[in-house]
């Protein structure tokens, strides 16, 4: 599915991503986890295609297409879908109608008619109620006074409305009680399917007990330092990152 | 010749056609000495520093059309909100079009200022009415009143509604090489009284149009006003717009101002507040491109204590257009507890284009609640990004932040066609397609 090699990414000439390998498999769910300032974001936005950052070397191939020409509408019209961490507040818009236009976009972008507002209606309900979303809540502005939780469900909502093939969840545990990372986690659990994968970027192991990892990495410095599978998550949990850090310094 | 010159030697001309014995020929004659001592207004007034109108008065534009134009509805209906039914008054190179318009006398009159001039029944509304609200100082409002003889008069007696809105429509056809007109126009909403009124000037070729318009609007005690302006002309059109509006104790008064198109665009926007408890409400979306000029000038007059007054103006410039927004409030001594809220924000979408903003704030009482804020910025970069990671195109995505940015200012448009229709335009102008409507 998503294949990125010796990747290479910088901001106004400062190198963040300094050498990313990553294979992950349709029906995988992978894991990065890393201190504060390790990447991690940038990462995730690169592969969404976020325009700030430069990419010098290195590849991103989803399903053997590069990327790098792609714009992020491009890319999202071929299935890649990230949950911000810090989801844009847009006064003016609502839910409802930010997806219609986001789920109409994509599909004339594939040559598909626009779905009928009846369709359109029915996955809105569908997916709302899965995510325990209030009706209300689809009529208001997109994110304009959500609270912290809110805006990660609503993010998730949109994965679920959107369906992709890659969907990246950028630290989509912070602000979320238990019960909310509960509901979201079950949405998230309701879209892995062998086609599709999941890059779940945590701090903590929290959230990867209820989305359970097939592999988890560690980004340490622009650089995954270390690989291994869910018990790996524990093992950081326990330990923290600094010993991490001085292994990859020898 | 230039133009001042032109104008003041066709006033003789203007007066061979009028009954120079009416009571308000005094006051046209008073007009043209105010105008012919002060002329066109320069950069070295402060009020018009940055708005030019000199290049305006090189133009040999005709002051009396030669010729009357017939058109066909066909060919005009999309400059008509033809969606729902209204009154219509429409004028055709500023002479009145009966084939076009619609007007009625039935518990209301809505008809022409030409009529309520000369017919007896109308002569107390215009000896209490007209010219009292509008300025007798300033240069081109004179202009206007010296020459005034043709526009919509539009009388609302005390606890009247009209049974649907009303449309003000001004077309120049572009027989005239260049052409200037001067409408004149009179609003009396008496106590209790409601009305809603669209008005548009709308060019229909590439020829020179100035249009320098006067419009005066009273609103009585708890009489409800909404007064919509459409600024969508050829970018060979130009507007000064003057109105002026007086208002009674608990009266609500709103004007919409959607600068979307023309040449150069200058709105002179006065309210003044007679009266307690009075709700003057002035919000404008100003979505420019090319070298298009518009320039805002606000003054809202707080005279009485108790009252509201509400400013919001959006405004979107992209490649080498400018804005102007001046907001000015006084709020006299007297005017306790009075609540002025004004509230500018500007998007420049390119390095060439400017906007000049200020708020001018005169307050003489001491226990108020003034407010201003002005900001002026670029698209969100971050929401932009936002919007396209969800698959939405840089352009859709740009127009939907744009729509976004306006949308507080459509939302008091009490009609759903009209939103609809300004809407519709935005979209065009931005070259996208919204799969809604906010």
């Amino acid at each position: 599915m998503l294949e990125i090699k010796n990747l290479h990414a910088s901001v106004e000439d400062k190198e963040i991503l300094k050498g990313i390998n990553l294979k992950v498999n349709a029906g995988e769910v992978h894991a990065i986890m890393g201190p504060n300032g390790s990447g991690k974001s940038t990462l995730a936005e690169v592969i969404a295609g976020q325009e700030e950052f430069v990419v010098g070397e290195g590849s991103i191939m989803l399903e053997g297409e590069d990327l790098e020409e792609l714009s992020p509408e491009e890319r999202a019209h071929k299935g890649v879908f990230l949950s911000f961490q810090y989801p844009v507040e847009i006064p003016g818009v609502s839910v409802t109608n930010f997806m219609k236009t986001a789920i109409n976009e994509s599909r004339k972008a594939q040559g598909l008619e626009d779905m009928p507002a009846k369709e359109m209606l029915k996955k809105i309900r569908e997916k709302s109620e899965m995510l325990e979303i209030d009706r209300k809540f689809l009529s208001r502005s997109l994110n304009e006074g959500f609270s912290g939780g809110e805006k990660k469900r609503n993010e998730i909502f949109q994965m679920a409305m959107m369906e992709p093939k890659l969907a990246i969840l950028d630290e989509t545990d912070s602000g979320l009680d238990i019960d909310a990372l509960r509901i979201v986690a079950n949405g998230v659990n309701k879209l892995r399917g062998k086609d599709n994968a999941i890059i779940v970027i945590t701090h903590y192991q929290r959230l990867l007990e209820y989305i359970v990892p097939d592999f988890v990495h560690v980004l340490s410095n622009g650089k995954i330092v270390k690989s291994g599978t869910k018990e790996l998550a524990l093992e950081l949990e326990e330990k923290g990152y600094d010993w991490l850090k001085e292994e990859a310094a020898v | 010749m230039d133009l001042k010159e032109k104008l003041v030697s066709s006033f003789l001309a203007f007066e061979d056609g009028i009954d120079l014995d009416h009571p308000v020929h005094e006051e046209r004659s008073n007009a043209i000495k105010n105008f012919e001592t002060k002329g066109f207004p320069s950069k070295k007034d402060e009020a018009w520093k940055y708005t030019s109108l000199r290049g305006l008065q090189k133009i040999d534009f005709s002051i009396f059309p030669k010729q009357e134009t017939s058109l066909e509805y066909k060919d005009v209906k999309k400059y008509f909100l033809h969606e729902i039914d209204t009154y219509k008054i429409v004028f055709v190179d500023g002479v009145y079009s009966s084939y076009l318009s619609e007007t009625t006398h039935d518990g209301v009159d809505i008809c022409l200022m030409s009529s309520a001039f000369n017919k007896p029944m109308f002569k107390q509304v215009i000896e209490v009415y007209f010219n009292k609200a509008a300025s007798k100082d300033e240069s081109l409002t004179s202009l206007n009143t010296a020459f005034s003889k043709e526009g919509a008069y539009i009388y609302i007696p005390k606890n009247k509604m009209p049974k649907k809105p009303i449309q003000i429509l001004h077309l120049a056809t572009g027989n005239e090489a260049a052409l200037m007109l001067q409408p004149r126009n009179l609003i009396v909403a008496e106590d209790n009284a409601e009305v809603q009124i669209m008005e548009r000037h709308q060019s229909l070729t590439d020829n020179e149009v100035f249009t320098n318009s006067v419009t005066e609007i009273f609103a009585g005690k708890d009489a409800i006003v909404d007064y919509y302006k459409v600024q969508n002309d050829a970018s060979t059109a130009s507007l000064v717009d003057n109105t002026y509006i007086s208002q009674k104790n608990s009266s609500v008064v709103r004007v919409h101002t959607f600068s979307l198109g023309g040449k150069l665009i200058r709105n002179n926007l006065n309210f003044y507040q007679n009266g307690e408890r009075i709700d003057s409400t002035l919000k404008g979306i100003t979505i420019l491109g090319d070298k298009q000029h518009v320039d805002h000038h606000t003054l809202v007059h707080h005279a009485q204590p108790n009252c509201e007054s509400h400013q919001d103006y959006k405004g979107i410039f992209g490649d080498s257009s400018t804005g102007v927004f001046n907001g000015k409030i006084i709020v006299d001594k007297i005017a306790q507890k009075t609540d002025a809220f004004q509230q500018n924000n500007n998007v420049l979408l390119s390095d060439k284009s400017t906007i000049n903003s200020k708020p001018q704030l005169e307050i003489f009482a001491d226990d108020v609640k003034c407010s201003h804020g002005c900001t002026i910025g670029q698209l969100n970069e971050e929401a932009l990004f936002y919007l396209r990671s969800r698959g939405i195109p840089k352009k859709e995505a740009k127009a939907l932040l744009m729509y976004a940015f306006t949308n507080n200012v459509l939302e008091s448009v009490r009609i759903p066609e009209l939103k609809a229709r300004i809407n519709k335009i935005i979209a065009d102008k931005l070259g996208v397609r919204m799969g809604f409507d906010l």
